[in-house]
């Protein structure tokens, strides 16, 4: 019993951290309709971020984050007007295409010797472990720190997007960006500052999943980007709500079957998941149904 | 006599390639790069049939190319010395890869462009889980560490008779009833099937077929190289396959036959001309190619010819 409430924090971890990577995607596919393939080595950078900072320029822990946000940030707005906005009006594949040569890009462009180095680089622990039990479990202070650090976000993004004015122009370029624009909505602007947000999402993340999960290379955002993909597909995508769920959905499940069954069949328990919803109900958990229109 | 020079053009090719192995003029590295371009060609021009003329965007490709690659390799394996068991190991890989596309394309293909994207990366992702794990169910088939002791039984004549099948099969295909209907399908779904195109069993047709190619062209690698490892069969694989695709042109065959003979000079050849400490740029300019293709020609080099 104690072992499976044991495996349940840990998926909780791993969910959460899935949950911040998962929120771009589904904010961006809401806006633009992209899935940002990108979006996973975006993770990826702001780990390396993380781990430059923590270790060559020795900057204190908490500052890290801010840090680690803004470079990630103003990539995410940089990679957008580059390569996805002249594309905007091309089919949707087409966007789709570039988004996975981006990601690819960033994954060979970062693992030349002079800029991230192909290797595998163990990630500082920049506090000391406590272990707290919890009747037959045990819960360390890295897992508080990442459950603290993500409810804090999820709340600051809940305030953003539905008690700001900025947040209310984005779910209305959501809804139609043609009437949004003619209301007066700077369409360009809300989508560098989805990317933005997104991608500092993503940035703290990937600090999280480096310090819980102690190894970092320049591959290392396809798997959790593309889970997390799965997780904003699960939970509706576009829902923000629907994002977090399914990402905690997946986070429990890959430890459960890690746990029970075997960690070589994780990945396809997974994807087997995003299979039968996309055949079932391609809406998500959280998502209406829509006919498409001619 | 109009129909007879294509016939000889084609002849002339296979008595200049035989000329050239035969004589040696070529080195077994550069033969075995001549074949593994045909290969490349098939694989590539299957999904050209599913993405460039039906307008179904797949990323499965690298996965049919790997089950028809180990469902011939374990045929071929299991039954060494035994000439039978290659046009019967062959037709396997062609027809399971088929069948699993059918299988998986019948729920598959009713999503939406991109989430079926989405799904077939999936489906290629538990294709390569189940390599990593396919000696838990054989041990022949080697799991993660690769697989080895396949014998080697592609050769150009083999090769070139496929190729050039493939190639007439694609070029009467695309003129035919079944052609026009894929490039309606392609051009506006919802028109097509209003105009009376059952859509649906159009494109299950073309998912099929393409990945039937992508089986066979698994089942003359697996016989070149004698090695596979599910490393090589992995989803990033299609998006090399894409590529190609792309670079070529949509729908284009002569520009996918021309891409795939670029693409694998340019990665052989960039591996050999490079400096060492410059080999590692050249995984930076496939992904650059691919951005800049799709913002400034997406409709790939050869543009709309044939």
């Amino acid at each position: 019993m104690s072992y499976l409430v044991q495996q349940l924090i840990n998926g909780l971890q791993l969910g959460s951290v899935y949950a911040l990577i998962a929120l771009g995607y589904t904010m961006v596919y809401g806006i633009v309709r992209l899935i940002n393939f990108a979006h996973g080595d975006i993770f990826m950078i702001g780990a390396y971020v993380g781990y430059f900072a923590l270790t060559r320029y020795n900057i204190p822990f908490p500052l890290v984050f801010p840090l680690a946000m803004l470079v990630c940030a103003f990539l995410g707005i940089t990679i957008e007007k580059l390569a996805y906005k002249p594309l905007r009006n091309a089919p949707r594949i087409n966007l789709l295409i570039t988004a996975m040569g981006v990601s690819l890009f960033l994954e060979y462009f970062t693992s030349l010797k002079f800029i991230f180095g192909p290797n595998f680089l163990a990630y500082p622990r920049p506090f000391s472990v406590v272990n707290i039990s919890l009747g037959g479990a045990v819960i360390n202070s890295v897992t508080i720190l990442v459950f603290l650090i993500v409810f804090f976000l999820l709340l600051v993004l809940e305030i953003i997007v539905y008690r700001t004015k900025i947040g209310i122009a984005m779910r209305a370029v959501s809804y139609d960006k043609e009437t949004s624009s003619l209301m007066g909505i700077n369409v360009n602007n809300i989508i560098s500052f989805t990317f933005g947000l997104g991608s500092a999402l993503a940035a703290v993340g990937g600090i999280l999943y480096g310090i819980a999960y102690p190894q970092i290379h320049p591959f290392m955002g396809i798997m959790p980007g593309l889970k997390a993909f799965v997780a904003a597909v699960l939970g509706g995508i576009g829902i923000i709500k629907g994002a977090v769920v399914g990402a905690l959905i997946m986070g429990v499940l890959e430890v459960l079957t890690s746990a029970y069954i075997s960690s070589t069949w994780r990945d396809a328990i997974a994807f087997s998941l995003l299979i039968i919803f996309l055949i079932f109900k391609p809406t998500g958990i959280f998502g209406k149904e829509e006919t498409e229109k001619v | 006599m109009k129909k007879v020079y294509p016939f000889l053009f084609l002849a002339l090719i296979y008595l200049i390639l035989k000329a050239l192995f035969l004589t040696n003029f070529l080195n077994p590295y550069l033969q075995q790069i001549i074949l593994y371009i045909g290969i490349i060609i098939i694989w590539a021009l299957g999904l050209n049939l599913i993405y460039g003329f039906s307008g179904q965007f797949s990323l499965g490709q690298a996965a049919f190319y790997g089950i028809g690659a180990y469902a011939g390799a374990i045929l071929t394996k299991l039954f060494p010395n035994s000439i039978p068991i290659i046009p019967i190991s062959l037709l396997t890989s062609v027809f399971i890869s088929g069948l699993i596309a059918l299988l998986i394309g019948i729920p598959v293909l009713r999503l939406r462009s991109d989430y079926l994207a989405i799904a077939t990366l999936g489906f290629s992702i538990i294709a390569k889980v189940l390599f990593d794990n396919g000696d838990a169910f054989l041990t022949q088939l080697g799991g993660s560490r690769g697989m080895l002791g396949i014998p080697k039984y592609t050769n150009l004549e083999i090769t070139y008779l496929f190729l050039i099948s493939v190639i007439i099969l694609m070029r009467n295909l695309v003129s035919s009833k079944y052609g026009r209907a894929l490039l309606a399908l392609k051009d506006d779904e919802i028109t097509a099937g209003v105009m009376g195109i059952n859509t649906f069993w159009y494109k299950t047709f073309a998912f099929a077929l393409g990945s039937s190619f992508a089986g066979l062209a698994g089942w003359l690698y697996a016989h070149l190289y004698t090695f596979l490892h599910p490393a090589n069969f992995e989803f990033l694989k299609s998006i090399d396959c894409l590529l190609i695709v792309i670079l070529g042109g949509m729908g284009s065959i002569t520009g996918t036959i021309l891409a795939a003979i670029v693409w694998v000079l340019l990665i052989e050849g960039l591996r050999v001309l490079l400096p060492p400490d410059l080999v590692e740029w050249r995984f930076i300019l496939y992904p650059l190619l691919l951005i800049v293709m799709m913002i400034r020609r997406p409709q790939g080099i050869m543009g709309k010819k044939r």
